[in-house]
C-alpha cells in the first residue's frame, strides 16, 4: 500500500472536519468523561480528543461516514492530544494513550473500507496540531522577547504525539494547521528524531499551513513561499494549505503553491467563512464547485475539507475533481540550466 | 512540464531565493558582538532595545541577510542569541530577511536555531575536529532546516592555500551530499579570506588564492554558493575605514566575478568601485591582487598612501623631523626606535654612499646597534625594544645580503682568474645556541640570540632538542666563539652536564654558556663547572648575555673574568658542601610516619561525574582570554613586576604597556583567525593510598601504580613530612577515594613562527610563543575551573575572580611529574597512558619527558581540601632505594632521574 503510486493515479481525498461532526452527536459532560473518567477533577466536555478513549465508537463512526463519502486519506482524532494542548484538561499524562487510542479508531475503520475495496486503500493520517502555545509570538505585548513555551518543551511533547501515532499504526503523518512555522519546525524535528531514534524508516509527512487572512500571511508573519521555505528541509509528501479560509478565499494561494511546490500539494478549506453565529454555511456543491476549477486548472493532488465540512461536502468534492488528473509532479533539476 | 530550479532558498519572514541572476547577497555583520564594539557594549549593558535598532539600520541600509554572533567571552552565548533573536522575530522589519546564525560554538548556533520559523544559515560548521563531528552538527543543521556555511578548515587547519581550500571544500560537499542527504544548493563554502598587506610575504596572495579557489569550487560543485567575512581581509589598515572600503569594494569587483555569492559586509558602507579615486584602486588591486609586489612593494605603497588619510582624517601629528637629518642618522633613529617603515628605502640610500654593501652594515648599522646596546646595557631600553630593533636591523641586512653576496662571488671569480688565494676574514664573533636534548622549550634561547645578534654577533641558532654530538660537530666545523645551551626542565640539567663533560673529552677550548628556567648559578657551580676546564659561565638573562659574550671574546678581559668566575664557582661549591650538612633527615619510615594526618572517618571524598577520560578539542579560544595569568609572560620579556601594576611602572611602565598593547594584538588577531587550537583531556578514577607513597588507580579493573615521593628533612614538631598520597585515602578505610589527570596543549603554532621568522619578525615570534604558554597555563586553569564545578564537582558552589584564580585560592592541587611535589618525571609515562597517550591530545615525550608542542602542561588533581602544594626537598639514599624498588627501576637510573633533589652525590 504506497500513498505515492495512487497519488499519481489520482487526486486524493482527504476527509472533513471532525468537530463538525462531533457536535452533530451533543454530547454532555458525563458522555465526554465515560465510565473510566467520572469523577475527574475538570471539566472535560469540549475535549473532542478524548472521545477516542471513551466513546471509540463515536469516532469510529465518523471516520466511516466520510470513507463512505469517498475519502481517500482520514485524520486521527489527535488534533489536541499532546502534553501542552491536554493541560487545559490537567489531562497530560494520557496524552501518549490518545494518540495510540485515536489511531486505533481510524486504523480499524480504514481497514474495513480497503478490504471492502481493495482497489481503493485507505491511509490514515496521524493529525499533529498546532498547540495552543507558539514559539514565535509573545503572549505579552508588553515583552516581546518573552515566549510561554520552549522549542524543546515542543519536541519533546510532540515526540511523545508521534510515538503513539505511530504506536497506534497510522500511515502517514499530517503536521496541520500551522499559523507559526516555528511550531512546525519542531514537529519536524521530533519526526526526525523520533525515527532516527528508533531506527525505522520515515513515514511520509504531510504539511499543511494556514493563511490566517487577507495579508496572505501566516498568523506569525511568513508569506506562503516563506513557509514553505522553511518546512521544505521535511521533504515532505505534500504540502499545502487548511483552515481560517474558504474555498473562494483560499484559490490564489493555492495557485501559487502548485508553481512552487516541488511535492505533491494538498488543500482543505473551510466551509466558507462563518456567518454571525459561528457557523458555517457554504453548501457542499458551492464548495465542490469552487475546489473543481482548482482541479481543472491541475493544482492539485490531496483535497478535501476544513471547519464545517461534512461527508456531504467530501462526497460532492470526490465527485467533481473525480473528473480530472492529478497534478503532474514538477521535476525538480540537480543542475543549473537556462 | 513544470520544473522547480536548484536554488538555495532562504527565509524571514519573506523568502530570499537565490537565483544565477542575483546579485551579489550583502550579509549585514554590525549584529556582532566581536566586530562592533556598540552592539557588543548594548549587549552586555541588556540594552537590547537599542540593539535592534541596529539589526534595522542594518536592514534598511540593505542587509539581505543578518548576521548574528553573540561570541563574548563575557556573555551567555546562549542567553544572549536567544534574547535577541526572539525579540528579532517580533519585529517585522527585521525579521523579514533571513538570519545567519554565527559562531564558533555550536551550542549557540543550536540556541539561534530554535527560534526562528525561517530558514537560517548556519555560520559555520568545519571538519577541524574531524568527519564525526562534521556529519553530527550537519545532521542537526538539517533537522531545523538550516543551510550551511561551510568553512574551508579540516584536521590540519585552515586552508590558506588555493589547493588546500578546493580539496576541503570537495571532501565537505561529498560528505554533505552522500552520507548526510544535504542538497548541493544548501551548501555554502567559506575558503577562508585573511588579512593581505600585513607585511608578512606570505600573506600576499590570500586574496589571489581565495579568488581561484572559488573559481574552481563554482566550477567543480556549481550549484554551492561562496560567502566569506570580508572585513577580515583589509585588518591591517584597521582604524582606516577610508582605505578599508575601498579594499572591500575591489576585492569585491574581483571575487564576485570568480563566482562569490555573498559576503559579510557593512552594508552601509561598501563604496562602489568605480567611484573609488583611481589612485587608491589601482594600489588596492596591487595589494589584492598581488601585482607589482615583489618585497611587499604594493602593500608598502598603500601603507604609505594609507599614512596619509590617517594624518588627513585625524589631524595626527607626526614628528617626522627626523626624516630630514643624514642617512647616518635615520638608521640609528629606526634602529633606536623600531621603525620599519623608511628602513628598506634608507638602507638602499646608504648603499649607495658606501663603497661596499658590507661597510653600511660595519658603519651606521653597528652604530646604531651600539646605541641600542648601551641603551639596553644601562637600563634604558627594555627587552621588547632591542627586539623590535633586532627587527629594523634584519630588514635592513636582508635589503643588503644580496649584494654583499654578488660582491664575494666577484671576488672568488677574481681570485680564480688571478690564481690567487681567498683569504677573506671570519668576521664576527660566531655564537652557537641550542636547546638541549629531550628539551623543547626556546623562548628565553630566541631572546639571547636577538639580544646577542643585536650586539653584532654571529648567532647560529639549532633550535630545540639538540643532541651533544650535533652541538659539538657544529661548533667545530663552524668555528663558533662561544656555545650557548638552554633548558627548561630538570632533565635538562643533566644533559648540560653531559655536554660539558663531552667538551673536555674531545679537548675543546670554546667556552661554555649556561642559561634557562631549570638553570641556576649553584647547579652550574657545583655540577657542570668541574667537568670543563675552559670556561663554564651561567647567564641570569638575556641583558647579561652580551657583557659575559664580550668579557670572553676580548683577549684582554677573559682570563680575569674566568677567574673571578671560577674563585665564585668554586666557593659556591664549598658553601653547598658545607650547607647540605647542616640540615637533619629523617629515614624514610619515619618520614612517613610523620604524614599529614587527615580525619578520614569524617571524610566522605565526591565522586567524580564519571570515570574515564573526557576529551576537549574545540575548547574555544577566546574563552581561555580572561584565564592569562600576564605576569609570566612579562617575565618572559625580562620586565619583572606585578601585573597590572607594571603597566603603570615608573620605570619599564611604558615599554610594559606597549608591549602589552602588543601582545593584545596579537592575541586578537590569534582569536580571530584561530591560529592555535587548545587540546585537552581530562580524567578521574578509583583510587585508594597504600598509607604510604603509593597510590594505586583501578583502571578499568586494571591496577595501576603511582609512586610519590616525601619530605624528608627533619620538621619542626607538629609540621608533617608531606607526599601526595597522603591526600589519598588509605585502601584500609574501605571507602573509595579519586584521582584526576589532565594534559593540555596548544597547536597550531609552527605556520605562524616560520612566518614571522620569514619576516625577520622575532619580536612578534617570541609575543607569540609566549601568548602559547600563557594559553597552555590558561587552559590548565579552565579546565581545573570546570573539573572543580562541573566535572569532579566538588566545589560547585565556588566563585573566584581570575586573580583569586592565579593565587589559587580554590580547593584541591593540580601538582605535575617533575615539579617539586613530584619530582620524578618518569610518572609522567602513567599520566599520559591513563589519560589516552598521544591519541588524546597529540602530545609527546621527549627522552627527558619534556611535552611536545612545548606549550603543554599536564598533572594530577586531588580533590582533597587538605591537599595543598609543597616541595619535596632533598630526599636521602634509603628514599631513593626504596622508590626505585617500588618503581621496579635500576637504582643508578632513578638516580639519574632524581638527580636535582637527590641530598647525597649519585
Amino acid at each position: 500500500m504506497d500513498i505515492r503510486k495512487e497519488l499519481q493515479k489520482r487526486i486524493l481525498i482527504i476527509d472533513g472536519a471532525m468537530g463538525t461532526m462531533i457536535q452533530r452527536h451533543k454530547l454532555e459532560e458525563k458522555d465526554y468523561r465515560g465510565e473510566r473518567f467520572k469523577n475527574w477533577h475538570k471539566d472535560v466536555k469540549g475535549n473532542n480528543d478524548l472521545l477516542s478513549i471513551t466513546q471509540p465508537q463515536i469516532i469510529e463512526g465518523i471516520h466511516k461516514e466520510y470513507l463512505e463519502a469517498g475519502a481517500d486519506i482520514i485524520e486521527t482524532n489527535t488534533f489536541s492530544s499532546t502534553v501542552i494542548a491536554q493541560a487545559d484538561y490537567d489531562m497530560q499524562e494520557i496524552a501518549y494513550e490518545l494518540n495510540v487510542a485515536s489511531a486505533k479508531c481510524a486504523r480499524n475503520a480504514a481497514d474495513e473500507y480497503t478490504r471492502k475495496n481493495p482497489s481503493k486503500p485507505r491511509f490514515v493520517a496521524g493529525a499533529i496540531g498546532p498547540l495552543n502555545k507558539t514559539l514565535s509570538l509573545s503572549p505579552d505585548v508588553n515583552n516581546p522577547g518573552f515566549r510561554a513555551v520552549t522549542f524543546d518543551e515542543v519536541v519533546e511533547a510532540y515526540y511523545e504525539q508521534i510515538k503513539g501515532l505511530v504506536d497506534g499504526g497510522v500511515d502517514l503523518l499530517l503536521i496541520e494547521t500551522i499559523f507559526d512555522t516555528l511550531n512546525a519546525k519542531a514537529a519536524i524535528y521530533s519526526i526526525k528524531k523520533y525515527f532516527r531514534d528508533t531506527k525505522q524508516k520515515e513515514l511520509p509527512v504531510m504539511i499543511s499551513g494556514t493563511i490566517t487572512d487577507a495579508s496572505g500571511r501566516t498568523l506569525s508573519g511568513q508569506t506562503l513561499e516563506a513557509f514553505y521555505v522553511s518546512i521544505m528541509h521535511a521533504k515532505p509528501l505534500s504540502v499545502g494549505l487548511n483552515c481560517a479560509l474558504g474555498a473562494q478565499e483560499m484559490r490564489p494561494h493555492i495557485e501559487e503553491l502548485s508553481q512552487i511546490a516541488g511535492c505533491y500539494t494538498s488543500a482543505y478549506p473551510n466551509a466558507g467563512l462563518p456567518n454571525a453565529f459561528g457557523e458555517y454555511d457554504e453548501q457542499p456543491h458551492e464548495t465542490a464547485h469552487i475546489i473543481e476549477e482548482w482541479a481543472a486548472n491541475g493544482w492539485l493532488n490531496i483535497v478535501g475539507g476544513c471547519c464545517g465540512t461534512t461527508p456531504d461536502h467530501i462526497k460532492h468534492i470526490a465527485d467533481e475533481v473525480s473528473k480530472f488528473a492529478p497534478r503532474e509532479l514538477p521535476v525538480t533539476e540537480t543542475e543549473l540550466v537556462d | 512540464m513544470s520544473t522547480i530550479k536548484p536554488y538555495l532558498r532562504l527565509s524571514g519572514l519573506e523568502p530570499l531565493i537565490v537565483r544565477p541572476e542575483t546579485n551579489f547577497i550583502n550579509v549585514g555583520e554590525r549584529t556582532n558582538v566581536t566586530g562592533s564594539k556598540k552592539f557588543a557594549r548594548l549587549i552586555r549593558e541588556n540594552k537590547y532595545e537599542e540593539a535592534l535598532s541596529v539589526a534595522r539600520q542594518q536592514v534598511e541600509n540593505g542587509a539581505q541577510i543578518l548576521d548574528v554572533n553573540m561570541d563574548d567571552a563575557l556573555l551567555d552565548g546562549v542567553v544572549a542569541m536567544t534574547t535577541f533573536i526572539n525579540l528579532v522575530q517580533s519585529e517585522p522589519d527585521i525579521a523579514k530577511i533571513p538570519i545567519m546564525l554565527d559562531s564558533s560554538k555550536f551550542q549557540i548556533i543550536e540556541a539561534g536555531l530554535k527560534c526562528v520559523q525561517g530558514k537560517c544559515i548556519v555560520n559555520s560548521i568545519s571538519m577541524k575536529e574531524g568527519e564525526a563531528k562534521f556529519i553530527e552538527q550537519a545532521i542537526i543543521c538539517q533537522s531545523y532546516g538550516a543551510s550551511v556555511i561551510v568553512m574551508a578548515f579540516d584536521e590540519k587547519g585552515q586552508a590558506d592555500t588555493k589547493e588546500r581550500k578546493i580539496e576541503i571544500c570537495h571532501r565537505a560537499y561529498k560528505i554533505l551530499t552522500e552520507q548526510v542527504g544535504y542538497d548541493p544548493q544548501d551548501i555554502i563554502f567559506d575558503p577562508n579570506i585573511f588579512a593581505v598587506a600585513t607585511g608578512i610575504e606570505e600573506h600576499n596572495n590570500y586574496s589571489v588564492d581565495f579568488i581561484e579557489a572559488t573559481k574552481e569550487i563554482k566550477r567543480l560543485m556549481p550549484l554551492t554558493k561562496v560567502s566569506g567575512g570580508v572585513s577580515n581581509m583589509s585588518f591591517s589598515f584597521r582604524g582606516n575605514d577610508h582605505v578599508r572600503e575601498a579594499m572591500h569594494s575591489v576585492f569585491l569587483y574581483y571575487a564576485i566575478k570568480a563566482g562569490m555569492d555573498m559576503g559579510i559586509v557593512n552594508a552601509g558602507q561598501l563604496v562602489v568601485y568605480d567611484e573609488i579615486e583611481p589612485k587608491l584602486r589601482e594600489m588596492c588591486e596591487d595589494v589584492i591582487l598581488n601585482h607589482k609586489n615583489d618585497n611587499n612593494e604594493a602593500t608598502e605603497r598603500l601603507i604609505n598612501f594609507a599614512e596619509t588619510v590617517k594624518a588627513k582624517g585625524k589631524e595626527i601629528v607626526k614628528d617626522d623631523k627626523w626624516r630630514n637629518t643624514t642617512v647616518e642618522e635615520r638608521l640609528k633613529h629606526s634602529l633606536v626606535n623600531g621603525i620599519t617603515d623608511f628602513i628598506d628605502a634608507d638602507t638602499e640610500e646608504a648603499r649607495q654612499k658606501y663603497p661596499k654593501p658590507l661597510d653600511v652594515i660595519e658603519g651606521p648599522l653597528m652604530d646604531g646597534m651600539n646605541v641600542v646596546g648601551d641603551l639596553f646595557g644601562s637600563g634604558k631600553m627594555f627587552l621588547p625594544q632591542v627586539v623590535k630593533s633586532a627587527r629594523v636591523m634584519k630588514k635592513s641586512v636582508a635589503v643588503l645580503t644580496p649584494f654583499i653576496e654578488a660582491e664575494k662571488e666577484l671576488r672568488r671569480q677574481a681570485h680564480i682568474t688571478a690564481g690567487t688565494v681567498n683569504e677573506e676574514g671570519a668576521g664576527a664573533a660566531k655564537i652557537l645556541l641550542a636547546t638541549v636534548k629531550g628539551d623543547v622549550h626556546d623562548i628565553g634561547k630566541n631572546i639571547v640570540g636577538v639580544v646577542l645578534g643585536c650586539n653584532g654577533y654571529d648567532i647560529i641558532d639549532l633550535g630545540v632538542m639538540v643532541a651533544t654530538d650535533k652541538i659539538l660537530d657544529t661548533a667545530i666545523r663552524e668555528k663558533v666563539d662561544i656555545i650557548g645551551l638552554s633548558g627548561l626542565i630538570t632533565p635538562s640539567l643533566d644533559e648540560m652536564v653531559h655536554v660539558a663533560h663531552e667538551m673536555k673529552r674531545r679537548g675543546m677550548k670554546l667556552p661554555l654558556l649556561i642559561g634557562g628556567a631549570t638553570t641556576s648559578r649553584m647547579h652550574t657551580a657545583v655540577k657542570i663547572a668541574p667537568q670543563y676546564d675552559e670556561g663554564v659561565v651561567h647567564v641570569l638573562d638575556a641583558s647579561r648575555s652580551v657583557t659575559v659574550a664580550g668579557s670572553l671574546l676580548s683577549n684582554e678581559q677573559k682570563p680575569d673574568f674566568l677567574k673571578t668566575i671560577n674563585t665564585e664557582y668554586l666557593k659556591l661549591k664549598e658553601d653547598f658542601a658545607n650547607k647540605k650538612s647542616a640540615k637533619q633527615y629523617l629515614s624514610v619510615e619515619a618520614a612517613q610516619k610523620n604524614k599529614v594526618k587527615i580525619d578520614w572517618n569524617n571524610f566522605t571524598p565526591v565522586a567524580p561525574t564519571f570515570i574515564g577520560t573526557k576529551i576537549f578539542n574545540d575548547f574555544p579560544l577566546e574563552d581561555l582570554e580572561k584565564y592569562i595569568d600576564w605576569q609570566p609572560f612579562f617575565i618572559a620579556w625580562e620586565l619583572h613586576g606585578k601585573f597590572p601594576q607594571i603597566l603603570s611602572d615608573e620605570k619599564v611602565g611604558s615599554e610594559a604597556t606597549k608591549l602589552y598593547n602588543d601582545a593584545q594584538l596579537l592575541l586578537k588577531q590569534i582569536i580571530k583567525e584561530k591560529w592555535l587550537q587548545p587540546k585537552g583531556v581530562i580524567g578521574f578514577w578509583k583510587a585508594n593510598s597504600n598509607g604510604k607513597d603509593t597510590v594505586t588507580i583501578n583502571n578499568n579493573s586494571s591496577l595501576i601504580n603511582l609512586e610519590f615521593l616525601r619530605q624528608q628533612i627533619k620538621k619542626v614538631a607538629t609540621q608533617p613530612n608531606i607526599s601526595l598520597a597522603d591526600f589519598i585515602m588509605p585502601a584500609e578505610t574501605n571507602k573509595e577515594d579519586y584521582i584526576g589527570a589532565f594534559s593540555v596543549t596548544i597547536d597550531g603554532i609552527e605556520p605562524h613562527i616560520k612566518k614571522f621568522e620569514a619576516a625577520y619578525d622575532d619580536y612578534n615570534k617570541i609575543i607569540l610563543q609566549a601568548l602559547a604558554d600563557r594559553f597552555a597555563e590558561a587552559f590548565a586553569e579552565a579546565l581545573h575551573e570546570k573539573t572543580r564545578k562541573e566535572y569532579w564537582a566538588y566545589a560547585t558552589d565556588e566563585h573566584l575572580t581570575n586573580e583569586e584564580l592565579i593565587k589559587e585560592e580554590y580547593l584541591g592541587i593540580r601538582p605535575a611529574p617533575g615539579y617539586p611535589a613530584c619530582p620524578d618525571h618518569t610518572e609522567k609515562y602513567k599520566l599520559f597512558d591513563l589519560l589516552g597517550g598521544k591519541e588524546a591530545t597529540g602530545i609527546t615525550l621527549t627522552e627527558s619527558l619534556a611535552m611536545f608542542p612545548a606549550s603543554s602542561v599536564c598533572g594530577w588533581y586531588f580533590a582533597n581540601p587538605e591537599s595543598k602544594y609543597f616541595g619535596v626537598g632533598k630526599i636521602e639514599k634509603d628514599q631513593v632505594e626504596d622508590y626505585a624498588k617500588r618503581k621496579n627501576m635500576p637504582l643508578n637510573e632513578i638516580e639519574r632521574w632524581l638527580r636535582p633533589v637527590l641530598e647525597y652525590d649519585a
